[in-house]
């Protein structure tokens, strides 16, 4: 085994050979080559996904900005580079599908609907934020958009997307649950509790998760004894299914088409959206468990830079069109912030309001 | 003329008359359909619900617990029954961290209606991993409710409370108790009757020292103050009843009569309930004390399944007794 690291980072041992390791660090993981090919759409709804993750990234990035600029605190978890699952993911649900997220959703609260300048005011612990300024960054809530958070404890989140699919079964609803989580939780034990009971109870509920193929530091392969997350899913007799996370047409069509079966009562379904973060864990990450290089591969299957391309192939797209488009979600982004900086800060009498529930206000 | 059941009749009742009055409410959790409940509490319920409302699940204490937190905030009325307190801590993280947060992290968005009952305490010879009682942890937890009903008619009344309740609730019976026959008046004044989840009640009135307890230990205090009588100690018993929000009022009235206070605690004495309510008297009441607060609790020790060592594990009417009278300067 070579101890040598193609990119020439610095690793230790523990790191490069932890227990279980299948893989050394001189194995090239395999990255599929960029999302190509026509894409299928009317021009407005394919300006309209675009538009959806470039607002995801252009808001993403300046949170990174404010936070070195200490007015974002706290933890700080960015989505850039998965823009593709939230974007392709919203538009294909209905509006009263009950949605759980991770503490990685600003994506998922934007493109859902939650305002952007809500969320930054959130961002910056203001009472116009949409949890008041009691979640921040991790825990964004919006009750009129039926999105249920923002939670922070990895997989606690999947039990809860159970059970509001059991109500909606149990109210004869339409409506879905669906749960958005990241790979690191396959390895909790709520994931396998949730799909034994989601398909026990043939529940309608869509479970997606994203493999951004690292839970902080820890890859996959290091923590899986099966790594091939649809054939684990299997066992609970759930149909799975891989998408290329990267590729927002791929996603829409396919949750798209497993949102009809599951509303049709087929019982739940799984799709893993392989995706990749293109930004640290979180404000504090070395990034020592990955190479720079893996990190470039991956960028140039961008989701945004991708479908652009793709688009301005069909002419559906010239650069005019994309700078408008972009300075359009800056735009929206400077006045997010305008809104956050002139938001005011919760008076500190309020300090103990909402932990119960007011008389009339259930 | 009321007529006299038993502790697990009560609660039975109590859900059988939920689920009629609210079409939302619905019972999950092991084995309380085809078994009828391991504590037999739901025996008949699925035969006259359906298998839809008397929901069998896994043993997935996490996962249910959690899918009840989804079902309350999807509309529903949920009540999860956990088979044992020792069993919730598989599902620690769906309470403390989804359950009790979740309102006030969405600021205010998002209230959970739920409540888990589940059975608590030692007195069987079930040995260390099924003799718990960890109500009190609970209790340390803003955004919860903690109930622990001990008499029959609690048992029977604060249910539909605790389903009334916007927030989550945990219902907390000892094993002890579902054997335990009492009168249910049936002129209890409504549904609810005299009862309700914000305040102790007082169970024997008396002048000489307030016996603060609840839950399987109030049998415990109300035989001990039997005894103390016989010693010209007229004690009054303080059934806390909810553990949180604690009912500062109806103890310092007491103490404030009585000037002596006992706490018995079947929770390990560090750190406890008893801790807290002493903490309070000394808080509120110091300077109405004639003597320092005292406290009987189980010893800090893995309950034993030697039936003598687990005796002496728990509280027992003479060892308060004995703790009473210590705090009027008489032997022990």
């Amino acid at each position: 085994m070579s101890t040598g690291s193609p990119d020439g980072a610095q690793r230790s041992p523990a790191q490069r050979e932890g227990p279980g390791v299948r893989a050394t660090a001189t194995e090239k993981p395999h990255i599929p080559a960029p999302p190509s090919g026509p894409v299928g759409w009317e021009r407005g709804f394919s300006i309209g996904m675009l538009h959806d993750m470039l607002r995801v990234r252009r808001m993403e990035e300046k949170c990174a900005e404010l936070y070195g600029q200490q007015k974002i605190r706290g933890f700080l978890h960015l989505y850039i580079g998965q823009e593709a699952v939230a974007a392709g993911a919203m538009r294909a649900l209905a509006p009263d599908d009950e949605l759980v997220a991770t503490y990685r959703e600003h994506g998922h609260a934007l493109l859902r609907g939650v305002g952007m300048r809500a969320i930054m005011a959130e961002m910056y612990g203001k009472r116009e934020g949409c949890s008041r300024g009691r979640g921040g960054s991790m825990h964004l809530f919006d009750k009129t958009r039926h999105f249920y958070g923002g939670q922070g404890i990895v997989g606690a989140g999947i039990p809860l997307a159970v059970g509001l699919a059991l109500a909606s079964r149990m109210q004869r609803s339409t409506r879905l649950g669906v749960c958005f989580f990241g790979e690191g939780a396959v390895a909790e034990g709520a994931f396998h509790e949730s799909l034994n009971l989601a398909a026990l109870w043939q529940l309608p509920l869509l479970f997606f998760c994203e493999n951004n193929l690292y839970a902080m530091g820890t890859a996959l392969r290091r923590s899986e004894s099966q790594p091939d997350l649809c054939r684990k899913v299997g066992a609970y007799a759930i149909p799975a299914l891989s998408v290329d996370g990267m590729d927002v047409v791929a996603v829409y069509e396919a949750v798209k088409a497993a949102a009809a079966r599951v509303r049709g009562g087929s019982g739940p379904i799984f799709l893993e959206l392989r995706t990749y973060r293109f930004r640290a864990h979180s404000m504090f990450d070395a990034e020592l468990y990955r190479a720079k290089n893996e990190v470039d591969a991956w960028k140039l299957r961008g989701p945004i830079h991708t479908f652009s391309a793709r688009l301005k192939q069909q002419g559906d797209l010239d650069e005019q069109a994309f700078q408008e488009l972009d300075a359009k979600a800056q735009a929206e982004v400077a006045d997010a912030v305008a809104f956050a900086e002139a938001g005011t800060l919760e008076p500190v009498q309020d300090l103990l309001r909402d932990l119960l529930t007011a008389p009339g206000d259930a | 003329m009321g007529r006299t059941i038993s502790y697990r009749q009560a609660l039975q009742e109590a859900l059988r008359e939920a689920m009629l009055a609210d079409s939302r409410v619905f019972l999950m959790g092991e084995d309380v359909g085809c078994y009828g409940g391991t504590y037999a509490v739901s025996k008949g319920l699925l035969e006259e619900f359906g298998a839809d409302r008397v929901r069998d699940t896994p043993l997935s204490e996490l996962g249910f617990v959690g899918a009840g937190i989804g079902a309350a905030l999807g509309g529903m009325r949920p009540i999860v029954e956990i088979m044992t307190v020792n069993f919730s801590l598989l599902a620690l993280d769906q309470i403390v961290n989804t359950a009790a947060l979740l309102r006030h992290m969405s600021g205010g968005q998002f209230s959970v209606p739920l409540v888990i009952r589940m059975a608590t305490g030692a007195g069987r010879q079930l040995a260390a991993q099924h003799s718990h009682s960890f109500e009190g942890w609970y209790a340390h937890i803003p955004g919860l409710r903690v109930l622990a009903p001990a008499t029959v008619v609690d048992a029977r009344r604060m249910l539909a409370q605790a389903l009334a309740d916007p927030d989550p609730v945990l219902f907390f019976e000892h094993a002890q108790l579902y054997n335990m026959e009492a009168e249910l008046p049936d002129d209890d004044g409504g549904p609810q009757g005299s009862v309700d989840i914000c305040s102790a009640a007082v169970r024997r009135v008396g002048a000489d020292l307030s016996l603060i307890t609840y839950g399987g230990s109030l049998p415990k205090a109300l035989q001990a103050a039997r005894e103390l009588d016989a010693e010209g100690i007229a004690a009054e018993v303080i059934d806390l009843r909810v553990l949180r929000p604690l009912d500062d009022a109806t103890v310092m009235a007491s103490v404030r009569k009585c000037r002596r206070a006992l706490v018995v605690d079947e929770g390990w004495r560090s750190v406890g309930i008893a801790a807290e309510i002493m903490a309070r008297i000394g808080e509120q009441a110091f300077f109405e004390l004639d003597a320092p607060p005292a406290r009987v609790c189980s010893q800090e020790v893995p309950v034993p399944y030697a039936r003598h060592l687990e005796e002496a594990a728990l509280p027992q009417p003479a060892g308060i007794v004995a703790a009473a009278r210590a705090l009027f300067g008489k032997a022990t």
